[in-house]
């Protein structure tokens, strides 16, 4: 199972927390803080795997940014790598070409397709398309939404006149 | 007027911004990324806090731009900050009618909350209304919530309507469903117990998604109880066949495997299944021979595949035939440069070896390189490794390498860790005394305070009691050799606190039984000792109780004590201390040097810390006086239940029995406020009587010593740890309330934590082992002798005689090594220089942070487009054409139901298309970029530029990779 998700920047800057198993917010800092410097202190080459406080942290570097993974030490740990590269490939194919700046300022959008690829710590959808024509559904509604109020902006605009 | 313009510029909002968020909010990300320190950071996010506390609180805010403050709230808590005040504002959006600010507000609560926090109870109605609504994508949102939010007490309230969504028609519903049924068996295995043949029916599900998530709940099922679902070995084997032949959409392609997720969660089960069933296992061979053969060691998911296959193969019953083609992956994984592959073949030869010893043999070159290898997790899985086959003939080389390895190790977790595996090893394959002897004060001097306290008492209880072997000489040489190490590494500064405990107990307890060193020798180390640690009372109550034994042995042997100044002025401070047990034990001390030799022998036996003590449970001795008592006209005793005119306060009583006892007098002992001590075991014998018991006036005691009089549960929880336990359960009770005897025993380990001392390794006598391999190692690197000779040694000591035939074949001149243990361990000594020298090296040029490139790069062709160009004719082709009857038989669902998905996976990708309305055409034009492309698209990294520069965020010389496409 996997206890929590992370992206960290080079730069130990935190770009998203997901927890699956509750951590208080105070211990939550900590984790952040304690994972983030063991990972961002190892060079290139190595495992892309590190034993931590009893679990084991799956991490993988995509240009500025780290995606880490807690799991069990019982769990598959290619197969975490793997998960995190099949999250990384769906939101590349969302976002077209993502980088980091993608995920700044859409971190909800990030979120919103973690939550279709994993959920309660397991991995519930491998099809790609699957998860991506779920969370386009979705935008689809929110698009809807705001064309609906760009025009109602436009109405009270031109009211205002 | 104002106020409709303020609204419709706020509706406007949402569209503005390269990325579709206001400008307030692309100002606060670019501060934040341009802070210099995190206290500037700090400092931005308190502003926006404050700023953000007095927003959500105004009632006017716009229901849309209350979505836009709610996601920064969730920003600033992700960066760490306290964002409680506006918990409440997320729980009020997950009651809004609109679905995108649902679904933000079920997406902070989501991130904010978690099952135990109060609010939850406020979501609870309204996840429960979500459940019901005809919305599939309202559902969805109230699903992934319910797994996060729903603890175990909200399960009745949603559960009836999570297993009608199981029959949901959209498979999104139904998989979600699947997987909170899941997290709330996780959570409370009882309330989804009988619900679990909807898992089954779920196994056969149309949809391949909502198959692969039932397998999650199932593994859980079949963990916890494997022989009620033998039934679906057969079923579990052809959906894995199927799986592994591409009967699934491509579109679970994954790197041109197919569904590798759900091979890897049915090859899970499967082990399970298997496990120690031979007929079960028995089905299995087939696919798992098939798996094998497609296996492929070029891709990270073929590897991920091939690696649960050997776990299986090792799971299962085994066979010969599939543990050759499982070690052979195995080899192939530790060969392969990739640190990744080498860290699962490691793990793979661990399990291997269980089942065939003789697997490590032809592997341990690659085991040694990669105990050397400056990656520390790599290092750490051989370690494991290592522990798994330690027998008595390896048992120095890989305890020595542990602490070598321990010695420099900060982390604290794992360095805890490795020192009880030391200790566990040691204790079960220990060549000698002195070696054992020596191997645990290497462990307790650098990780003493790390280690259970458990530890501790089991290695004095070893010294005490011996191997177990009736030999009495093995043991008082046992003794004898530890005595000398502790003496000679006392001096020594910063040892850990529970090492200088066994130390002090050890030498009182038989400091001076060899006669090789006299009394006054030990007692001014034990000084010493005390004198160093002024801040530990738990030291210095060891120090001054192993004083006492030294003299009460002295004057059972009738010699003349004579008091050194030192430890005069130690008794003095001592007596007026402030802990209220030091103070005792000096006044024992004091009262048992002024005692005749007759009764100190009795109060203080020599060497009688292994005896058993006799609890008289009747408290016969005490007769007598009662008897007395009762002639002189006291009442007798009338236990408790039956004292029938208190009914009502007895029953009061205990139920309040922690109430009244506040009030009344306490009639059991305080417990001490420092562990115990050793030398409480001796003297419990005598106390014994009198325990947790107002002093009796008997004479008898008073003429033994006074000091016996007083009550010791030190002695007793003590005693516990030597297995000799006093028990008062069964005492017969003769006063006070019938509870005295469950007085609160004194935890024995609060043992300080000190600094440890990790720099120091320079152990002094100590380790003179350590001293010779340095030397030899000056030696040998004067010789210049070749590394892969080492290796050779290492690898030699390290499996043992059964690699003599390898070792022959390298290294024909090394005929002496296996022939007896003396020579193995020169060979020992030997091969050990090795890692010194490879420590030396610098673990790896510092990390150039500029390279981008990863390890493992994606295939160069990339896959989306292969995916797309697959999806359509060519991949509803092979299921089609491959639609025999034979294996429906078998099952007979899920051929068909997978071939029809297929075809309407592939004409609902044919029309999406033509569905390409307004609302979707932003996904279709990021998605024929992303299928179009090949390699970075430039124009799609300008496009983003420009919007960036659009917004004023430009890359900083903090971060200038922002715009860095991840794959790039």
């Amino acid at each position: 199972m996997i206890h929590f998700a992370l992206l960290i920047s080079r730069q130990g800057k935190v770009r998203l927390t997901k927890w699956y198993t509750p951590y208080p917010q105070k211990q939550r800092s900590k984790v952040i803080k304690e994972v983030s410097t063991l990972i961002l202190a190892r060079g290139p080459k190595l495992c892309n795997f590190v034993d931590w406080q009893g679990c084991r942290v799956v991490y993988k570097r995509y240009a500025s940014l780290y995606f880490c993974m807690c799991i069990d030490p019982a769990d598959n740990e290619l197969e975490t790598l793997q998960i995190i590269h099949h999250f990384v490939e769906i939101l590349d194919r969302y976002f077209g070409n993502v980088c980091e700046l993608d995920l700044i300022f859409n971190f909800h959008k990030a979120y919103f397709i973690l939550d279709e690829i994993l959920i309660a710590g397991e991995l519930q959808e491998s099809n790609k398309k699957a998860v991506l024509r779920l969370v386009t559904a979705q935008d689809s509604l929110v698009e809807a939404a705001k064309e609906e109020a760009s025009s109602l902006s436009k109405i009270i605009a031109q009211a205002t006149k | 007027m104002e106020q409709l313009r303020t609204i419709g510029r706020e509706l406007a909002m949402g569209s503005q911004g390269g990325w579709g968020q206001s400008k307030e909010f692309l100002d606060l990300v670019k501060s934040i990324g341009e802070a210099r320190s995190k206290a500037e950071e700090d400092r931005i996010i308190a502003r926006e806090l404050e700023h953000l506390k007095r927003r959500l609180a105004d009632p006017d805010v716009p229901r849309r731009k209350m979505k836009e403050l709610l996601l920064r709230l969730v920003y600033a808590e992700m960066l760490g900050h306290d964002a409680s005040f506006g918990h409440i504002h997320a729980v009020k959006m997950t009651h809004d009618e609109l679905l995108p600010l649902k679904r933000t507000g079920y997406l902070a609560v989501a991130l904010f909350l978690d099952e135990r926090h109060d609010l939850v109870i406020l979501v609870v109605n309204t996840i429960q209304k979500d459940l019901r609504s005809d919305n599939y994508l309202v559902v969805c949102a109230a699903l992934t919530a319910a797994c996060r939010l729903i603890g175990e007490e909200a399960i009745p309230a949603v559960l009836p309507q999570v297993v009608e969504l199981l029959a949901h028609p959209k498979e999104a519903v139904r998989k979600k469903a699947v997987m909170a049924l899941h997290r709330f068996y996780q959570r409370s295995p009882s309330s989804v117990s009988h619900l679990v043949s909807n898992f089954r029916k779920r196994l056969c599900d149309n949809d391949p998604g909502v198959m692969g998530a039932t397998l999650c709940p199932l593994y859980d099922l079949i963990l916890e109880d494997p022989n009620t679902y033998k039934d679906l070995v057969v079923s579990f084997v052809n959906i894995l066949k199927q799986v592994a032949e591409r009967r699934l959409p491509t579109s679970y392609d994954y790197h041109q495997m197919p569904a590798p997720f759900i091979q890897i969660k049915l090859l899970k089960i499967l082990a399970v299944l298997g496990s120690g069933d031979k007929q079960a296992s028995g089905h299995m061979y087939t696919v798992l021979g098939d798996i094998f053969r497609k296996g492929d060691t070029a891709s990270n998911i073929g590897n991920a595949i091939l690696y649960e296959c050997i776990c299986c193969i090792s799971s299962i019953f085994p066979n010969p035939k599939m543990l050759e083609a499982a070690a052979e992956t195995t080899s192939k994984f530790l060969k392969s440069d990739s640190h990744n592959l080498k860290y699962m073949g490691i793990d793979a030869l661990g399990r291997l070896i269980k089942i065939n010893p003789d697997i490590a043999e032809e592997h341990q070159l690659a085991v040694i390189d990669c105990l050397e290898d400056p990656d520390d997790t790599l290092k750490r899985k051989t370690f494991e490794l290592l522990y798994k086959m330690t027998k008595s003939t390896n048992v120095e080389v890989i305890v020595d390498r542990m602490i070598e390895y321990m010695i420099n190790i900060t982390d604290h977790h794992y360095k805890a860790e490795i020192a009880s595996r030391c200790v566990e090893l040691a204790e079960q394959f220990a060549p000698s005394n002195q070696w054992f002897i020596q191997t645990m004060n290497k462990v307790f001097e650098h990780a003493g305070d790390l280690v259970n306290i458990r530890v501790a008492h089991n290695l004095m209880r070893l010294i005490a009691e011996g191997f177990g072997e009736e030999d009495e000489g093995a043991d008082s040489q046992l003794r004898s050799s530890a005595v000398d190490s502790y003496l000679r590494i006392v001096g020594e500064p910063k040892l850990p606190s529970s090492f200088l405990q066994i130390i002090c107990w050890v030498l009182g307890e038989y400091g001076t039984a060899d006669g090789k060193y006299s009394a006054s020798y030990v007692i001014g180390k034990l000084c010493d000792v005390a004198e160093a640690h002024l801040t530990d009372d738990t030291v210095k109550a060891y120090a001054i109780s192993a004083i006492l034994k030294i003299f009460a042995f002295e004057i059972a042997l009738g010699r003349k004590i004579d008091m050194l100044p030192e430890c005069q002025t130690l008794v003095d401070e001592l007596s007026a201390s402030h802990s209220t047990d030091l103070q005792q034990r000096v006044y024992e001390l004091q009262a048992l040097l002024g005692l005749g030799k007759h009764a100190v022998e009795s109060v203080m036996p020599s060497d009688a810390s292994c005896e058993d003590i006799e609890v008289d449970r009747n408290l016969s001795f005490l007769n007598s006086y009662v008897q007395q008592a009762l002639e002189k006209g006291a009442a007798p005793y009338v236990p408790e239940s039956e004292r029938s005119g208190v009914i009502s306060v007895g029953s009061y009583r205990s139920q309040e029995q922690q109430e009244t006892s506040a009030y009344t007098l306490r009639f059991e002992a305080y417990e001490l406020p420092k562990p115990s001590l050793p030398l409480a075991t001796s003297q419990a014998s005598m106390s014994t009587p009198t325990t947790d018991l107002v002093p009796v006036p008997e004479p008898g005691y008073y003429k033994e010593g006074h000091q016996t009089s007083r009550s010791q549960p030190s002695g007793d929880s003590l005693s516990g740890e030597f297995g000799v336990k006093l028990r008062l359960d069964g005492v017969q009770k003769k006063w006070g309330r019938p509870s005295y005897s469950s007085s609160p025993t004194p935890s024995s380990s609060t043992s300080s934590q000190q600094a440890t001392n990790e720099g120091s390794h320079s152990d002094g006598g100590g380790s003179t082992s350590s001293q010779t391999r340095e030397s030899s190692y000056g030696s040998k690197r004067q010789q210049g002798t070749e590394i892969s000779a080492e290796k050779q040694r290492l690898a030699a000591s390290l499996f043992g005689s059964s690699a003599s035939k390898a070792d022959r074949k390298a290294q024909a001149s090394r005929k002496t090594t296996k022939d007896s243990p003396s020579t193995e361990k020169a060979t020992v000594t030997n091969a050990a220089p090795q890692p010194v020298k490879e420590q030396v090296i610098p673990a790896a040029p510092p990390p150039d942070l500029l390279d981008l490139g990863e390890p493992s790069s994606p295939p160069s062709a990339d896959p989306f487009s292969q995916l797309e160009g697959l999806l359509g004719p060519a991949s509803a082709s092979p299921v089609l054409s491959e639609t025999p009857a034979t294996s429906s038989s078998k099952t007979p669902d899920l051929m068909s139901i997978f071939s029809d998905d297929v075809q309407t996976g592939a004409t609902s990708g044919s029309t999406e298309p033509t569905l390409g309305d307004a609302k979707l055409k932003n996904f279709h034009k990021g998605a024929t970029a992303g299928a179009a492309k090949k390699g970075p698209s430039l124009q799609d990294a300008l496009q983003k530029d420009a919007a960036a520069r659009q917004v004023g965020v430009t890359p900083t010389g903090n971060n200038p990779n922002l715009f860095k496409d991840l794959f790039g």
